[in-house]
């Protein structure tokens, strides 16, 4: 597949602080690429750039194979976003909200069927003539990706598109994203601090801290489950740690600074982890498999240090 | 462009704020001529009590170019609070909703988004003073009728025919118009630097409050700087009253006393304008959008 994004040692200072340092990463066509770090990590800053918001101090971008600084309108009008929280004009409805933005967008004149057609993809078809000053956060969310899909644009940039948002709503904004994804054939960034989230949508992933790349890669590879983490707790963790040392599953234990037994193995270990320990008589409490980029994400995004990083 | 400002001028009169100047200068224009209608006389025989003691004064001396004259005068120092109302909102306001992110991932450029914003903040201002015109000109024209209007001046008086009158209104509201844009220009720059709106709002209204304050305290030490302060400008318009008079002391139709005067102080505001304008471009090219 064709980049889409392309990214190279984009960086920003704002005074002393380097909010983006570096940063190069690519995105395909057809990717829904997660974009993953804790608050403040840089990801909406490195958004807000891609967006031309904010002013890159060093670095390119190039989006569609055109330089993002002097091809900025063309750009534009093939990319829809929601950065944040999805604000748009309270005193208007729905409907000329997404009205307004079409014009803006480029669009000629649509017609209001069409304009529903983009309301009813996020449920709002029936609050299209209700002002948005009277719409929860969740539906004021639903509205601005109305607005990013309006111009039927290739590529849509999501920053936290489920912040604020209840489960429901969550779970909304993720099949629409895989929708967009399968169904529309566009490419989708979407930022994050949440790996579950991520996870269950992205085919691509990149984690940044502190404005610096990470990890990235494809789901497939980042998500391999020969990499799985097994948290083990038990009524007396230092004799199970002694008897897993004195048996075959001794290579598979990690060093780890918390009171739990780590040990990293193919997922399709753990039933037969589960009866060794059974025959070992070890009094399990919980046994908790996670993947390892779980662990690598907490730890370079809280610095907890549970396991080595599944790189290792 | 148009298509930007078309969508602007939209947003402006959607908003409920928008109607509030309309609606001040409704009230404080009624308020004034209702007083002037009930009490007109006792008023003109107040300011006229030196006069007529030396004149005879006779005819509709309390006439609609008279009233109007003088809502000009009472209402022209408050205008610009109004109107600072729209122009400090009109970037800081975006900001401050979160629209701004919104409107500038569109494939608009922000030089363009500067000119439609100011632009539709033009024609509000536009709107807001021929709102006033039709209010204090035309219907005090129905109320007051016509006639012969006196300028009271400080020591003599310009006495303006009926038909030498409407055309001194129309360039006193073009003039008014100039003045007014420049506050709006300033309350447009001011709100690129915030991101809530009450903050160039009350701004902009500081600088006008206190710039007219210095441009009319006759202090020795203040008159130095005077020329430098738009506001001393902004009351130009009064210009187009005085006329020129002949060697009987008659005044000439059609002339203005000190027309250089009154086009010098049109440009001084004009380029204000530009420059507010220009700083409001090269602010916002470089602004990055952290709301």
């Amino acid at each position: 597949m064709p980049p889409i994004i392309e990214v190279q040692n984009l960086s920003k200072k704002f005074r002393e602080i380097t909010a983006v340092d570096q940063l190069s990463f690519t995105v395909n066509e057809g990717d829904v690429y997660g974009f993953l770090g804790q608050n403040g990590a840089g990801k909406s800053t490195t958004i807000r750039m891609l967006l031309t918001l904010i002013e890159p101090t060093g670095g390119s971008v190039k989006i569609f194979g055109m330089d993002l600084q002097s091809h900025r309108r063309e750009i534009l009008r093939q990319v829809g976003a929601v950065i944040e929280k999805p604000d748009v004009y309270k005193y208007l409805t729905a409907l000329e909200n997404v009205r307004l933005f079409a014009k803006i967008s480029g669009i000629g004149r649509l017609s209001e069927a069409k304009l529903m057609e983009e309301l009813e993809l996020v449920g709002l078809a029936d609050r299209a003539h209700s002002k948005v000053k009277t719409f929860s956060q969740g539906m004021k969310q639903r509205l601005g990706v109305a607005i990013a899909l309006v111009h039927d644009p290739k590529l849509i940039i999501l920053d936290e598109p489920t912040n604020g948002l209840d489960p429901q709503g969550i779970a909304d904004i993720r099949n629409l994203i895989l929708q967009l994804s399968r169904q529309r054939n566009k490419t989708v960034v979407v930022s994050s601090h949440l790996l579950s989230e991520i996870e269950l949508v992205a085919n691509r992933l990149l984690i940044i801290d502190r404005g610096k790349k990470m990890v990235e890669g494809s789901s497939a590879e980042l998500f391999d489950p020969a990499q799985t983490v097994v948290e083990l707790e038990t009524l007396d963790n230092d004799k199970a740690l002694a008897q897993l040392q004195a048996s075959e599953w001794n290579g598979l234990l990690q060093p780890t600074r918390s009171k739990l037994i780590v040990l990293k193995m193919d997922r399709k270990q753990i039933p037969l982890f589960h009866q060794s320990l059974a025959a070992m008589q070890v009094p399990v409490i919980s046994l908790q498999p996670r993947h390892s980029l779980e662990d690598y994400f907490l730890q370079v995004t809280t610095g907890k240090q549970h396991v080595e990083a599944f790189t290792n | 462009m148009w298509k930007l400002l078309q969508i602007e001028l939209f947003k402006i009169f959607k908003r409920p704020r928008t109607y509030i100047s309309f609606a001040a200068i409704t009230a404080l224009v009624g308020i004034i001529q209702f007083g002037l209608k009930l009490d007109g006389t006792a008023y003109m025989e107040f300011m006229l009590r030196d006069l007529s003691m030396s004149f005879d004064i006779e005819g509709n001396i309390l006439n609609a170019y008279l009233v109007c004259f003088i809502i000009l005068q009472l209402l022209l120092v408050h205008v610009p609070l109004l109107i600072s109302l729209i122009a400090g909102d009109l970037i800081s306001g975006e900001a401050n909703m979160g629209t701004l992110r919104l409107l500038l991932t569109k494939p608009i450029s922000r030089t363009e988004v500067v000119f439609a914003k100011f632009l539709a903040a033009t024609i509000y201002t536009l709107l807001l003073l021929l709102w006033m015109a039709i209010l204090a000109l035309f219907v005090s024209l129905l109320v007051f009728g016509s006639g012969d209007m006196l300028n009271l001046k400080s020591d003599y008086i310009v006495q303006l025919k009926s038909n030498d009158i409407m055309w001194r209104y129309i360039a006193a509201f073009g003039f008014a118009a100039i003045a007014m844009i420049t506050v709006a220009s300033l309350g447009f720059l001011l709100s690129m630097f915030a991101e809530n709106s009450i903050g160039p709002i009350v701004a902009t209204m500081s600088v006008i409050v206190v710039f007219t304050i210095l441009s009319t305290l006759d202090i020795p030490i203040f008159n130095a700087i005077k020329p430098y302060l738009f506001t001393t400008h902004m009351i130009g318009w009064k210009g187009f009253f005085d006329v020129k008079v002949n060697a009987d002391n008659e005044a000439i139709a059609g002339t203005v006393q000190n027309l250089g005067k009154v086009m010098q102080a049109a440009g001084i505001l004009v380029l204000h304008i530009i420059g507010f304008l220009t700083a409001s471009i090269l602010v916002f090219r470089k602004k990055d959008v952290l709301s």
